[in-house]
C-alpha cells in the first residue's frame, strides 16, 4: 500500500490531473456518438459508485465490504418514491441518496468503531442485513425488484424517456460527483483523512478527533453511492436485489483495485473495464467471471498499482 | 426445401429480399431466445430452446426473407434480462424475443418491449400476469401459464381426496402466483390451506421447509417452484420419509427433463399438468427425434417445444403482414388461427394468452416404461377452451 501513498496528490501542481478531467469529460460527453448510450450510463453510474467506495479505502484506508447496501437502498428508495409516491425524478433521486446518507450514519457509528479487518466484517454483516431485509420486505417485490419505475419530466420540463436527455442527467450527476469527491480529496478534509490513513494515533495525538472525521468521509461516500444506485435505477427503471447482494459489493472493489486505489481515475478507468467485460463478453456466459477472475490475479501480480496507478508512476505523476 | 438451407447461410433470393425489405426492418426478422443458459432452469430452456428455434426458422418456409437468431443467458435476473433486451432492441436490431423462462425476467422484458413496440413470445415463464393485470398488446404467453397449472393439477388432486394443503413455494412472481392461483383451485373445491412456506430461487436445502410442511400433517405438499427447485424438493422429500408417512407431494410444476433428472424411482406416481409430451402422436414423435438428434440425446421440454411452436406462428404472421413491426406482428399473431404439429389447433386471444389443450400425465413406474424419455401417462386431456383462465377473470386492461 505504502507505493500507492507515496503518489497521493500533494497541494498544487495539478495542471496535468486538470488535463486527464476534461479528457475524461469530454470521452464521456463524445463517447455515446459512436458507443451505446445505456452501457455508457451504466459506466457512468458504476464509476461514480467506484469513486465513492475509493473515497473511503483509498483515502480514508477503510476497507468497507458491503457498499452495496447503500447502492441497493438507494435504488430501492428512489424507485419506490418514483413509482409508488409518483415523486419526479429529482426528488426520487434526492430522496435515494437521503436514505442512504441516513443508512450511511447508522451504519458508520457501528463500524468506525473498529479497523481493518474487523471494520470490513461488520460493513459486511450490516450490508448482509440489509439484503436479506429487502429480499423479504413486501415493497422490494422480492427477487422481481420494483419494475417499470417511470423516468418522468425533469424539473417537469425535461422528458427522460428521451435517451439524450436521460444521458445528459446521468453525465450531469457523474461529473458532479466526481468534482465533489475531487474537491474534498484535495482539501483540508482529504489530508486529515489522509493522515488519519497513515497514521491514526498520531493524527488523534495532533488533536483530530478521528472518528469525526472517519464518520464523515462514510457518510460522504455512502451519500455518493447512493446517488449513483438511484440514478442507475432511473436509467435501468428497475430496482433489483443484484444492486443490494454482497457480489456488488465485491465488484466494486474489483473495480477499484483494477483501476487504482487511492488514485482519482483509477475508479472510473476500472468500472469501464469491469463493466465492458461484462457487456461484451456476456455471449461466453459464466466464464466472464473467470475472466474476471484471471485478470484480477494478473493485476495483482504484475501491476499492483492498477492500470491509472501505473500509468501515474510512468508519468512521474499522480493521477 | 431449398429455403430451409438458405436461411443461415443468409443468401435470400434478391427479388424476394428487396420485396421483403419494404417493411422488414434491415431486411432481416431477428429472433433473440433469452433464457436460463447456466442455472437451475437451463434444462427446462436454454439450449435446447435455441435448438427449437434454429428448427423453427429451418421449417418454416420463408421464401426468401432473412432470418437470424441470436441467444443470451439472462442468468434468472431481471436486471441482467432487462438490459439485454434493451441492448438487442436497441443496438442490434432484435425484432421478437422468445423463451424467457423466470417470471420475473420475463415481467421486466414484458415492460421493455412494449416501451420499444416490439414483440416478445413466452414460452418458459409461468405467471399468468403476463395475460392479466401485467398484460400488453406485444407480449403473447405461449406455451402453458400458472393459472392452467392450478387449474390441471390442483383439481384433480383435490377431488381425488387431496383435501388439505401445505405450500413450498419459491419467492418471486412465479412461485407466488402459481401458489395464489393454486389456492384458489383448492379453496373453490372445498379443500383447505393449512399453511405455507417461501423459500428463495435456486434453493439448495430443503429441509427446514420440508420439516415444517411435514409437521402441519396436510395431505399435500404443493412445490409451487420449477426446475432444480422442485427436483431438489422432492430429492430431500425422499430423504426424510415423507411419502412414506402418508403425505403426498404434488409438483404443480415438472417438466420432463425435471422426471429425467429424478428418475422414475423417486418420480413415479406424480400427477402434473403439461401442454406437450413428446408421445402424443407421430408429428410430435418426429420433432422429438429430430430435436434429440440436435440437442445431446435429450427430448424436448412443453418450453422449448412452445419455442418452436411459437416461432413458427410468428414467421406465419411476419410472412402474411409482409412486415415486422412489432405491434401490428402480435397483432396479426391473435388474427389467425394457430397450426402447428406441436400444438395442434387453436388461437391466440385478445389478452395474449395461446390457447391449446393440456394434459393431465401420471409419470409411469419404472416397470411400465419402455425406453429413453417414455415417463408419462396421459390421465386426462383438458380441452382448449377450459384449460386456461377465462377472459373475463384476468383483469388485463386489453379487454374491455
Amino acid at each position: 500500500m505504502s507505493a500507492v501513498h507515496e503518489l497521493a496528490p500533494r497541494a498544487g501542481g495539478f495542471a496535468h490531473q486538470r488535463i486527464a478531467a476534461a479528457v475524461m469529460i469530454a470521452f464521456f460527453a463524445l463517447a455515446p456518438l459512436v458507443a451505446y448510450p445505456v452501457f455508457l450510463m451504466k459506466v457512468m453510474c458504476f464509476a461514480l459508485f467506484a469513486c465513492a467506495f475509493n473515497l473511503l479505502i483509498g483515502y480514508g484506508g477503510l476497507l468497507s465490504f458491503g457498499h452495496a447496501m447503500f447502492l441497493g437502498t438507494a435504488g430501492y428508495a428512489s424507485a419506490h418514491a418514483a413509482k409508488v409516491w409518483g415523486f419526479p425524478p429529482e426528488f426520487a433521486i434526492l430522496f435515494g441518496t437521503a436514505c442512504s446518507a441516513l443508512l450511511g450514519l447508522v451504519t458508520g457509528l457501528l463500524a468506525i468503531r473498529r479497523q481493518g479487518i474487523y471494520f470490513a466484517m461488520i460493513t459486511l454483516a450490516l450490508a448482509q442485513m440489509v439484503y436479506f431485509f429487502y429480499l423479504q420486505a413486501p415493497f422490494t417485490g422480492g427477487e422481481d425488484g420494483i419494475q417499470a419505475v417511470p423516468r418522468g419530466k425533469l424539473f417537469g420540463l425535461l422528458d427522460l424517456d428521451s435517451v439524450w436527455a436521460m444521458y445528459a442527467l446521468v453525465f450531469a450527476v457523474f461529473v458532479g460527483g466526481f468534482l465533489l469527491i475531487h474537491r474534498a480529496v484535495h482539501s483540508p478534509f482529504g489530508q486529515v483523512l489522509k493522515a488519519i490513513r497513515e497514521n491514526e494515533a498520531r493524527a488523534l495525538s495532533l488533536g483530530y478527533d478521528v472518528n469525526r472525521y472517519k464518520l464523515l468521509a462514510y457518510v460522504l461516500s455512502a451519500t455518493l453511492a447512493g446517488l449513483a444506485g438511484a440514478t442507475k435505477v432511473l436509467v435501468f427503471e428497475l430496482a433489483s436485489l443484484t444492486d443490494a447482494h454482497w457480489t456488488m459489493s465485491g465488484e466494486v472493489v474489483l473495480m477499484v483495485l483494477l483501476g487504482g486505489l487511492g488514485t482519482v481515475f483509477g475508479p472510473v478507468v476500472g468500472a469501464l473495464i469491469i463493466i465492458s467485460m461484462e457487456n461484451y463478453l456476456a455471449q461466453i456466459g459464466s466464464w466472464v467471471t473467470v475472466v474476471q477472475g484471471v485478470i484480477f490475479v494478473i493485476c495483482v501480480l504484475t501491476f499492483r498499482r492498477g492500470v491509472i496507478g501505473e500509468l501515474g508512476r510512468l508519468i512521474g505523476k499522480p493521477l | 426445401m431449398f429455403s430451409n438451407r438458405s436461411i443461415f447461410a443468409a443468401a435470400p433470393l434478391a427479388v424476394a429480399a428487396s420485396l421483403a425489405q419494404a417493411q422488414i426492418s434491415d431486411g432481416v426478422v431477428k429472433i433473440g431466445v433469452l433464457s436460463d443458459m447456466s442455472s437451475l432452469y437451463s434444462d427446462i430452456g436454454g439450449g435446447g430452446s435455441v435448438v427449437a428455434a434454429r428448427m423453427a426458422i429451418a421449417d418454416f418456409p420463408t421464401k426468401g426473407m432473412k432470418v437470424e437468431l441470436l441467444s443470451a443467458d439472462h442468468l434468472n435476473k431481471p436486471d441482467v434480462g432487462s438490459s439485454i433486451a434493451r441492448q438487442w432492441y436497441d443496438v442490434d436490431k432484435v425484432d421478437v424475443i422468445v423463451d424467457v423462462p423466470t417470471s420475473s425476467v420475463a415481467l421486466a422484458i414484458n415492460q421493455v418491449t412494449r416501451e420499444k413496440g416490439k414483440a416478445f413470445l413466452v414460452s418458459g415463464a409461468a405467471s399468468s400476469d403476463l395475460t392479466g393485470k401485467a398484460c400488453s398488446p406485444n407480449t403473447i404467453h405461449w406455451t402453458y401459464d400458472t393459472w392452467m397449472l392450478a387449474n390441471g393439477t390442483g383439481n384433480a388432486i383435490v377431488k381425488t381426496g387431496g383435501d388439505s394443503w401445505y405450500f413450498i413455494t419459491a419467492d418471486y412472481a412465479f412461485g407466488l402466483a402459481l401458489e395464489r392461483d393454486t389456492e384458489a383451485v383448492v379453496l373453490k373445491n372445498g379443500g383447505k390451506v393449512l399453511g405455507k412456506v417461501r423459500h428463495p430461487l435456486n434453493a439448495q436445502d430443503f429441509s427446514s421447509f420440508l420439516l415444517q410442511a411435514q409437521a402441519s400433517k396436510a395431505k399435500i405438499i404443493g412445490l409451487a417452484n420449477a426446475g432444480g427447485d422442485t427436483t431438489n424438493a422432492i430429492k430431500q422429500a425422499a430423504e426424510f420419509g415423507i411419502v412414506k408417512g402418508g403425505q403426498n407431494l404434488a409438483g404443480l410444476l415438472v417438466f420432463l427433463s425435471d422426471i429425467h433428472g429424478l428418475g422414475l424411482d423417486k418420480a413415479q406416481g406424480l400427477i402434473f399438468t403439461e401442454t406437450f409430451y413428446w408421445d402424443l402422436n407421430d408429428q410430435t414423435r418426429g420433432f422429438a427425434r429430430r430435436f434429440a438428434a440436435a440437442n445431446s440425446g435429450k427430448y424436448p421440454t412443453m418450453v422449448q417445444a412452445g419455442v418452436y411452436s411459437a416461432i413458427t406462428h410468428y414467421l406465419k404472421a411476419v410472412t402474411a403482414l409482409k412486415g415486422d413491426d412489432g405491434t401490428k406482428v402480435i397483432a396479426k399473431m391473435k388474427e389467425l388461427p394457430t397450426d402447428d404439429p406441436l400444438f395442434g389447433k387453436g388461437t391466440v386471444r385478445i389478452d395474449g394468452r395461446a390457447l391449446h389443450p393440456a394434459y393431465l400425465v401420471e409419470v409411469k413406474k419404472p416397470s411400465e416404461s419402455k425406453g429413453p424419455y417414455d415417463y408419462y401417462k396421459i390421465r386426462a386431456t383438458i380441452p382448449a377452451d377450459q384449460a386456461f383462465r377465462p377472459l373475463s377473470e384476468g383483469g388485463c386492461p386489453l379487454v374491455k
